[in-house]
């Protein structure tokens, strides 16, 4: 039996601080080049567990994998293996697109010469080749989040963390970012992605939902529908998310 | 409410306009953050200003609040000029700033009376106009307002811009970053608080969020794209509107972009809403073409447009 290729495993994920459980025996995989949307209310826990997924910190208890290493012991691997963007933090403002480009690049241990034709492939696909040489800071924001995305991307990792990558852009930048999700998605690599704005939850092909520590929906964003019968994933997540 | 009625009578008495900006403009060295920009507020009204970053929403919020000084043009706050008269529109203006600017090391409870005291009043004198918001944070007035959850400091930040009874409150994206639940249960506040008489201006990135104001201007680049009551905009969009569904919504986007009578296309959730030159009867066309190119599960429709398919009409 064919079974797509797991990048996250997670079984009973448990983390405390002191008495405080953030994350509450969670139990979820994601499979090769799913888009996985990791929804939430502030403070229900999603953070913590990125984190978790990300290599910065380590669970209570539980076992989790990510793109096949283990969240206790080989961090640095999966930190080269994988990808994250953030709204809150980005590319560097006082360097150039390419600047920036060979600064991820080297930091993800890719040649020079890898680093120039990835940089080129990137920028090409964009259409901002001609922006190479031109100061982050002069650049309008939905351009910022693009390259950022594919800043994450340059070292072709099996997963990337997208942490509410489109907070504030115009409606078409949105969506042409998610456009380029999907590429991506398509050429195998896996996104996780949150995100406040619910119809970008539609986008998702699996959809989990955090409660106060749990994951206490996952599914097809069609099949919550109707599970809750109703008509848009933000009633879902306000059935859910509210109490 | 007491308070709010006394408020209300004055208001319309004074029968001119809460905020009235002619012709503003403000650059920063080349750039252009606000472009000859003019609108009225009425009394009492929850008028939205609807744009992604970058649109100039902070900068007009903040000639407003006259803690910038408008490059040119005139601009009043309830009859008094930002410049002239800034110290007295200060007393009467409620801010509550894009990013959370209280007192992180303070306590909810020492937040409230500081500000209540810049203004020379206790929140005891007022706690009426806040209660309704204070009282859920209330269990919490002995906790470090930077230890609140992003719902909680939204709700403080709330009440230490209402303390001091303003007339006009100004909030600068106060629901970004937030959950969809806190940003619902936001907006019924705001909802109850007009009914105080208050002039509300609101700006947000959030397009959902127009419908609940009274009227919105889309604003992008520094520029009004479209001032009017949310229902309004909907009703002057001028082409046909479809609701597009097909099992794989990706291929759906790219082969619709093909297709001849496509004027633009863009993703909504589980749809591809496409507006075409025709006169919306180009249905049966749709979906033959969507067949023919091997989609399964095609469900054509005429919708009706969201303020966020306003936008991007006025966008492009």
């Amino acid at each position: 039996m064919e079974e797509p290729h797991r990048i996250i495993e997670v079984e009973n994920l448990v983390k405390k601080f002191g008495h405080f459980v953030a994350n509450d025996r969670l139990t979820f995989t994601v499979g090769q080049g799913e888009i996985f949307g990791f929804l939430g209310a502030n403070g229900a826990g999603k953070t913590t567990a990125m984190r978790i997924l990300c290599g910065l910190s380590s669970p209570t208890s539980g076992k989790v994998s990510v793109a096949g290493f283990n969240v206790y012991t080989q961090t640095e691997k999966i930190k080269r293996n994988i990808g994250y963007m953030s709204q809150k933090f980005s590319l560097y403002d006082d360097l150039t697109v390419w600047e920036n480009f060979r600064f991820y690049g080297g930091i993800y241990g890719l040649s020079a010469k890898k680093i120039r034709e990835r940089t080129d492939e990137l920028l090409g696909r964009l259409g901002l080749l001609s922006e190479k040489n031109r100061i982050l800071k002069e650049i309008p924001l939905g351009w910022k989040q693009k390259l950022a995305f594919s800043v994450a991307i340059i070292h072709h990792p099996s997963i990337v963390f997208l942490d509410e990558p489109t907070g504030g852009v115009d409606p078409v930048t949105r969506r042409q970012f998610w456009e380029m999700i999907y590429e991506t998605a398509r050429e195998g690599i896996t996104v996780f992605v949150t995100t406040h704005y619910m119809d970008e939850a539609e986008y998702c092909q699996r959809v989990s939902i955090m409660v106060d520590g749990r994951i206490v929906a996952l599914d097809t964003p069609v099949r919550l529908k109707e599970t809750y019968q109703v008509l848009t994933m933000e009633e879902v997540f306000l059935k859910l998310a509210r109490g | 409410m007491r308070l709010g009625q006394g408020r209300v009578t004055l208001s319309k008495n004074s029968m001119s306009s809460s905020v009235i900006v002619e012709q503003l403009s403000k650059n920063f060295g080349q750039t252009l953050a606000l472009d000859n920009i003019s609108f009225e507020v009425s009394p009492g009204e929850l008028f939205g200003f609807i744009g992604p970053d970058g649109a100039g929403k902070t900068t007009l919020f903040r000639i407003l609040t006259t803690l910038m000084l408008p490059g040119s043009g005139k601009v009043t706050v309830e009859g008094l000029d930002v410049v002239k008269d800034f110290r007295k529109i200060r007393d009467i203006l409620g801010y509550m700033p894009g990013r959370f600017s209280l007192y992180q090391d303070l306590t909810v409870q020492e937040n409230l009376r500081f500000f209540a005291g810049i203004f020379k009043t206790t929140p005891e004198e007022n706690y009426d106009l806040v209660k309704e918001i204070y009282s859920q944070i209330e269990p919490y007035k002995n906790r470090r307002a930077g230890k609140l959850s992003g719902g909680m400091k939204q709700k403080l930040a709330l009440s230490c811009a209402l303390i001091h009874k303003p007339k006009v409150l100004i909030l600068d994206e106060p629901t970004t970053g937030v959950d969809a639940v806190s940003r619902k249960e936001f907006w019924e506040m705001l909802d109850r608080l007009k009914m105080t008489g208050i002039s509300i201006l609101v700006s947000t990135p959030y397009m959902d969020e127009a419908s609940r104001c009274d009227r919105v201007a889309l604003i992008q680049g520094g520029k009004l794209l479209s001032i009017d009551s949310p229902g309004n905009i909907i009703r002057k969009f001028e082409y046909p509107l479809w609701a597009i569904g097909a099992r794989d919504i990706y291929p759906l986007l790219a082969d619709l972009r093909q297709f001849e009578a496509t004027r633009t296309a863009f993703l909504f959730g589980q749809h591809v809403h496409l507006s075409t030159r025709g006169k919306g009867r180009e249905g049966a066309l749709i979906q033959e073409y969507l067949e023919l190119k091997g989609h399964m599960d095609v469900d054509v429709r005429l919708t009706e447009p969201t303020i966020e398919d306003c936008f991007m009409e006025l966008m492009v």
